[in-house]
């Protein structure tokens, strides 16, 4: 009797294993349970951190809301998980979370070794270095800092380029490494170090955080490129297809000039891209091939605006990090952002 | 019906199989051997295609390839070119470092706070007293964040470091002194030092052959201390002085030369020192208490003096009692230092930490991870055991 329990309760854990295993489509789980799982940072101003009511905001989490939009039609579908660099992928490679939206750099080895997919350019960023310039008024370039104590998070892409910068440049230094971003900061902010990097963007929202913002300097060395952007699991191209696109339409809809506040208007337009765009031409199943409805475009825009209001509203003018658009500007107004067409 | 069964298997003197004891045994110890060994080959396996549909990479093949990252304190010399596999046994090294002296600092401070719970003097009883009982009751966490955040991290910039006599500075950076610069013919110096413990030793067994003869004593410890400081002492007279001091200086950001102790191991030392140091206490206490009273009470009788009488009737049966529990101590010190990781100590966590993330290959630095803390432990337990041995009650 107790052999044919166990042996019962084994099996049985091994169909549901096999069940589960057998590879029901992300998006197929994602419809079912009803919320994207969304894996963003701990706490970045402007990309991803909870406001006063406790809602996640931010830039990253925008890409989020917008492909929680393009299935439900409903931007708050989403559940957030918060990340540490070192947990991220972990985190996206177990299936704890569907989309990993965390200023994460597009690298070869993550994109082979590790099994994922990045769906796009989000933003591109490129490492800088901070220093407080009241203590160390004469330093102007990351070329005088030799010696320095630096202050660096642990399993970034920053931790590499900072050791080969140094190396290169003949320069010494001592690593000062943690694990989260609010230990990596408070260290520098209590004068562990001399330095602090990460990614520009990065440096500009960790400094309104320090005690006084105003004493630090971002010097004007940028040592890397730094491609952001959305991460999907390998091997489930119809999620990476859908995650791609929706950052694409964002872009697209900002080159339309399709806005938040005249979407609605724009469907009744008469130009055949910005009808294609928005789901409204005849027999047109542009959504159908993506696995969600027609309309998809217009639920992105509706939740989260276009590319450049996101931009302006977490990051840019609408935010007290007043980041310029500089290389995420569209391609034809002097930036890199450029989007395949929708056709 | 379970007891007319076993009338009936006693009358006949013949028991079914199915409810003989012992085929019952080792049938149920079989079915949970096949079962486990099931159970283990079914999780390999998934966890084997889980990878491979992931497209993850395994394999321990990632030790070989070039770090890319630095390690500031490293026991070895490793730059950003060493291998994945050096930097790892730098966070061993580091691991070990930190506990090593952990253990050493809390036996010397738990011993002395456990006698001095004891100690009739009012004002050292409660010291300790409250000592334990602070430090026992606090997550060993907290009181690394303590000694961080509260302490250290308030120490004043490199620029205006507290400055101590022989070149000693302490700052936000950390505590720094001299580096010894040994010149030519240093040599003799160690040469002289090791005759000296050999001659301390030989007059150690001298001696006790001669009280046990004669019942005379020789001041042992005193003729020792002389030899170890005298003739190292002499022969650095002779060899001409072949030592000169690296002092730390002040650079553009950070002290330069000398030895630098950062505030991370530091406050990581300190913390798992007075933490342990704190159960030692109790354990020391315990043990000298499950001493019995007559012992103590002989012994004066003998006409032994009462330091006398601790050193030489009290403790070392009390070390009986203590060493069982003290071993376990010893495993939750080192085991605890994995929480270097919170305040950035480059242990084997830490740096684990960043190789699992700079190559993903999660699986392989868990089992890194759980294989080095099984292993540490084990050698521990082992040098315990045997410790413990040794100081067993020998009956005769």
């Amino acid at each position: 009797m107790r052999k044919a329990i166990l042996t019962g309760v084994l099996s049985a854990a091994a169909l549901a294993y096999m069940a589960a295993s057998a590879n029901a489509s992300t998006l197929d789980e994602v419809k079912k349970k009803g919320f994207v799982q969304c894996g963003v940072n701990t706490g970045l101003a402007g990309f991803a951190s909870p406001d006063s009511k406790g809602n996640w905001v931010g830039f990253d989490v925008d890409i989020c809301r917008a492909v929680a939009a393009a299935i439900f039609g409903d931007g708050s579908k989403v559940k957030y998980t918060p990340t540490t660099a070192k947990e991220r992928f972990t985190a996206l490679q177990s299936g704890e979370i569907d989309l990993l939206s965390r200023n994460t750099t597009w690298t070869e080895t993550r994109d082979t070794e590790l099994g994922f997919n990045f769906a796009g350019v989000n933003y591109y960023d490129g490492q800088g270095f901070m220093i407080n310039a009241k203590k160390l008024s004469g330093v102007t370039s990351a070329l005088q800092l030799s010696g320095a104590s630096v202050c660096v998070q642990t399993g970034t892409t920053t931790e590499l380029n900072l050791a080969d910068y140094f190396k290169a440049n003949h320069m010494e230094y001592h690593p000062v490494v943690f694990e989260k971003l609010e230990e990596t900061l408070a260290a520098y902010d209590s004068g562990r170090c001399d330095v602090y990097t990460t990614d520009q963007s990065g440096l500009y929202a960790s400094r309104l955080t320090l005690k006084n913002p105003d004493d630090h300097v971002v010097l004007p060395e940028i040592i890397s490129k730094e491609p952001l952007g959305p991460v999907v699991r390998q091997g489930d191209d119809q999620w990476f297809d859908l995650v791609k696109w929706t950052l694409n339409a964002m872009i697209i809809a900002e080159e339309d000039g399709i806005t938040q506040a005249n979407v609605e208007e724009m469907k009744k337009s008469d130009k055949p891209e910005i009808r294609r765009v928005l789901g409204q031409e005849q027999g047109s199943k542009y959504g159908a091939d993506l696995g969600v409805g027609e309309d998809w475009v217009v639920n992105i825009v509706k939740a989260v605006g276009n590319y450049g209001e996101s931009f302006e509203r977490n990051l840019g003018q609408g935010s007290p990090l007043k980041i310029k658009r500089g290389l995420n500007q569209l391609w034809n107004k002097g930036g890199i952002l450029y989007a395949p067409p929708i056709r | 019906m379970a007891s007319q069964d076993t009338l009936r298997a006693v009358d006949t003197g013949k028991v079914s199989p199915l409810y003989d004891p012992k085929v019952r045994g080792i049938f149920f110890q079989g079915l949970l051997f096949v079962v486990l060994v099931g159970f283990i080959y079914w999780i390999i396996g998934n966890t084997v295609d889980n990878l491979e549909r992931a497209h993850i990479a395994s394999g321990f093949g990632f030790l070989n390839r070039r770090a890319g990252f630095d390690v500031s304190d490293a026991l070895i010399p490793f730059t950003s070119d060493s291998t994945i596999g050096r930097s790892l046994v730098v966070g061993i090294l580091n691991t070990l470092l930190v506990s090593v002296m952990g253990i050493v600092t809390a036996s010397i401070l738990g011993f002395l706070v456990g006698i001095g719970r004891l100690s009739t003097n009012w004002l050292i009883r409660k010291i300790c007293m409250v000592y334990v009982e602070i430090f026992r009751n606090i997550p060993v966490l907290l009181v690394i964040f303590f000694w961080y955040v509260g302490v250290l991290s308030v120490l004043p910039q490199p620029r205006q470091s507290i400055h101590f006599p022989l070149g000693m500075f302490l700052n936000s950076r950390g505590f720094y002194f001299p580096r010894f610069v040994w010149g030519e013919h240093a040599w003799l110096v160690g040469v002289a030092l090791v005759i000296a413990i050999a001659l301390a030793v030989f007059v150690k067994v001298k001696a006790t052959q001669r009280q046990m003869a004669t019942g005379q004593q020789f001041p042992v410890l005193w003729t020792s201390v002389a030899l170890i400081v005298g003739l190292p002492a002499l022969a650095f007279l002779l060899a001409g002085l072949p030592l000169s001091f690296e002092v730390p200086k002040l650079s553009t950001f950070n002290l330069n030369g000398g030895v630098q102790v950062k505030p991370e191991l530091l406050s990581l030392y300190l913390s798992l020192s007075f933490y342990t140091a704190a159960f030692i206490a109790e354990i020391v206490r315990a043990g000298i208490m499950g001493v019995p009273h007559g012992q103590s009470e002989a012994s004066y009788a003998l006409g032994l003096r009462p330091g006398t009488t601790l050193r030489l009737v009290v403790v070392p049966q009390a070390l009986r009692i203590i060493i069982p529990p003290l071993t376990s101590q010893y495993l939750n010190l080192m085991k605890n230092s994995s929480l270097a990781v919170a305040i950035g100590y480059a242990d084997l966590v830490a740096i684990g930490g960043t190789v699992l993330n700079q190559t993903g290959q999660a699986i392989e630095i868990v089992a890194i991870w759980m294989a080095v803390y099984l292993g540490l432990s084990l050698l521990v337990s082992i040098f315990m055991n045997w410790f413990n041995a040794k100081m067993a009650l020998v009956e005769r």
